[in-house]
């Protein structure tokens, strides 16, 4: 059959039978979960008596709460131990594999499952946290859940779900020196908004995409959610498989490697798949995006105006209106000088090695803006180690970063690491909702890690290519 | 095993109540519960934290918020803007929403996983046009008191004398309407062909798959 998009094909082949709903059963490859999300889901099991169905098939992490200071036990907080003692007694009651803390393997979901070689294309992956979309860089399909789905996943390894349709999203192009993933991504999101992709998958695509190495892939698939849509993905292709072949998984079952390529190869989309929807968009035109207000989608070129909100569609003149006050940004101002308080390099967006080691090379030789607090939180213990041996500590420290373990951090200020009052944070995370970063006056400006790098040396929202030219000058 | 087998599953053909309008789109889920009620290990007593950091200041008095106005305490109908629990996956959100007394959220749209895990606990989330949502908040805000009926099956809202088309998502309505949103007893029914898609799939291995039972 042809026609295919990887979408189709990887759900046909997981498709086990319909549902009297409507919706498909679809057989579940890989089940993350962490702290969080799933505690309720093994008390929902007990509850009914019921075991986890394939234990083999789930992994475990910690990341939300986990302290990324002293992470010696018990945790400080009570809550955060709590939540951890329970996620051990879970994983060890189920025989589920837990990539905790002494494994040296710990990190934030979406960073530990590539890493490890469990996220494979023409998987199903589903984990109970928003940015599972992220391991579709894969070529896997891969959804972010809620607890009672996480409860049935734990129960039957199978989900119930609906298709969706697929917008294919062609960059083409070559992205700028300072321009990145990230700003690919805003870019989507601004264009099509944060409810853009609701009932899609995106498939990202095109030359712009392939030229990319995993990380920026990730990056993207990471925030499709941001656009609405619930998983994104990437066609398998050699820089996939290189990855996979350097895992732990590939490189103990070398065999398993060879056995498992037709299968990636048979489940990309076919040259003449339908689509129900083609987005192109000119990866050359792109300049480093910024946010100016409270929803990922109110994005702007450095070098662009804020716009002001009687130009925006109606049915977004409200939210910007209430996003400027916020934020207090003016229209028709740049973001360019606009002041922050902390820098926070992390996040299963942008806190792979590569995001460190283009951050590392802005930094290097200068020093953090006496008025930031910068912070860098590698996405994983591995990451961590990596960074470590490279150098990369020494440079962020030297600068006046302060380095830190590996967990979600003030991404979502679970953990000690938050704003405090209205501070403004320059953030390589994925979201700038209101209270986002644990302050409800809190200010989140996303960007790249290069450019929040220079944000931190400068104290200010900095276009990273002027710093960049000062250096080659 | 088969304890799944026990748990009954209500038919949610109608749901009828007061109502309370939450006005504005992109409503996130981090808004309709901070990450930091989070912190728990059971969804018990989160219904106190919904909406928390724009109901209370920082000395926790209340601010001006509909769910904070004594006229709205006993609705059970929220009715919402677009895109409305976007963000996180955290099922904490619909889980604080109902413990607070909400049994239906109607709206222009729903961020998806909301709506799942709105489904997955038997909330309907029905849709309709900007300006009919926007006329039902005013009638709500005028009509406190006032019962909205939520008809799942017809696709209908009924509210002051007035019947309205509404649109209810096709495997949603069935869903509720036969009872069948809570899945887990259902797929678990199937265990024997999913071993068999197990066994299938390449990457599976022989090892990860249990024994039948
Ligand atoms: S880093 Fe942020 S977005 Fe990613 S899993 Fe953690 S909290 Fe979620």
């Amino acid at each position: 059959m042809s026609e295919r998009t990887l979408y189709d094909k990887v759900w046909e082949n997981h498709k086990v039978t319909e549902l009297p709903t409507g919706q498909d059963q679809l057989f579940i490859g890989l089940h993350l979960i962490h702290e969080v999300t799933s505690p309720q889901a093994f008390g929902m099991l007990e509850e009914r008596d019921l075991e986890v169905a394939y234990p083999e098939l789930t992994h475990a992490t910690v990341d939300h709460i986990i302290p990324t200071a002293d992470q010696s036990r018990p945790y400080e907080e009570d809550a955060a131990e709590e939540m951890m003692s329970e996620l051990e007694e879970n994983v060890r009651e189920a025989g589920i594999d837990f990539s905790d803390p002494d494994s040296g393997d710990q990190g934030i979901v979406h960073v530990v499952g590539p890493e490890q070689g469990i996220t494979q294309p023409g998987k199903t992956i589903v984990c109970g946290d928003s940015h599972t979309s992220t391991h579709g860089a894969f070529g896997a399909l891969a959804f972010g859940i809620g607890t009672s789905q996480i409860r049935d996943v734990l129960a039957t390894g199978t989900l119930a779900f609906e298709k969706q349709k697929v917008r294919k999203i062609e960059v083409n192009g070559e992205l700028g020196d300072g321009v990145e993933a990230k700003d690919v991504i805003l870019e989507i999101i601004r264009r099509l908004g944060t409810e853009g992709g609701v009932g899609y998958v995106y498939e990202y695509a095109g030359s712009a995409i392939e030229s990319l190495g995993m990380e920026g892939r990730m990056s993207i698939c990471n925030m499709s959610i941001e656009g609405g849509a619930r998983a994104g993905y990437v066609n398998p292709d050699e820089t996939t498989y290189e990855w996979l072949e350097e895992t732990d998984y590939f490189q103990a079952n070398p065999e398993t490697f060879d056995e498992l390529k037709p299968y990636w190869e048979s489940i990309r989309s076919d040259d003449d798949a339908e689509y129900d929807d083609v987005v192109t968009i000119d990866a050359d035109e792109l300049e480093p995006v910024v946010t100016w207000g409270t929803t990922p989608g109110q994005g702007v070129g450095i070098t662009e105006p804020i716009p002001a909100p009687e130009d925006l569609p109606e049915d977004k003149q409200d939210t910007a209106r209430r996003a400027q006050e916020h934020m207090r940004v003016e229209p028709g101002e740049t973001m360019d000088g606009y002041e922050v308080d902390v820098t926070f390099l992390g996040s299963c967006t942008n806190a792979r090695l590569p995001d460190l080691r283009r951050a590392a090379e802005i930094v290097e030789g200068r020093e953090v803006h006496d008025d930031v607090r910068a912070l860098v939180v590698p996405g994983s213990q591995r990451v961590q180690r990596a960074a470590e041996e490279e150098g990369l500590k020494d440079v962020f420290e030297e600068a006046g970063f302060e380095w830190r373990n590996a967990g979600c951090s003030m991404c979502l200020g679970m953990n000690e690491d938050q704003l405090e009052g209205d501070e403004a944070c320059a953030s390589s995370s994925n979201r700038n909702f209101v209270g986002r970063q644990g302050s409800k006056d809190g200010r989140t400006v996303l960007m790249n890690p290069q450019m929040v790098a220079a944000a931190a040396l400068e104290g200010e929202v900095t276009d990273v290519r002027d710093l960049k030219e000062v250096t080659t000058a | 095993m088969s304890g799944a087998d026990d748990v009954e599953i209500p038919e949610v053909e109608y749901v009828s109540g007061s109502g309370v309008p939450i006005r504005g789109n992109d409503i996130d889920t981090d808004q309709i519960i901070p990450a930091r009620f989070m912190k728990v290990v059971t969804f018990d007593g989160l219904g106190e934290f919904a909406f928390f950091d724009v109901r209370f200041d920082e000395n926790d008095d209340p601010k001006e918020h509909p769910m904070n106005e004594e006229r709205f305490m006993d609705s059970s109908v929220m009715v919402v803007n677009s895109n409305f629990g976007c963000g996180s996956s955290r099922e904490h959100a619909p889980q604080a929403l109902m413990r607070w007394g909400i049994d239906a959220v109607i709206g222009e749209s729903f961020a998806e996983i909301f709506a799942g895990n709105c489904l997955a606990l038997g909330i309907p989330t029905v849709t309709a046009d900007s300006e009919t949502i926007q006329e039902l908040q005013a009638w709500v805000d005028e009509n406190p008191d006032g019962e909205l009926e939520i008809d799942v099956e017809a696709e209908t809202v009924t509210y002051g004398g007035e019947t309205i088309d509404v649109t209810v998502d096709d495997a949603q309505r069935k869903a509720l309407v036969e009872g069948v949103w809570d899945t887990t007893a259902l797929m678990k029914s199937n265990a024997g062909e999913v071993r068999k898609k197990a066994q299938e799939l390449p990457y599976v291995e022989e090892r990860q798959i249990p024994d039948a039972e």
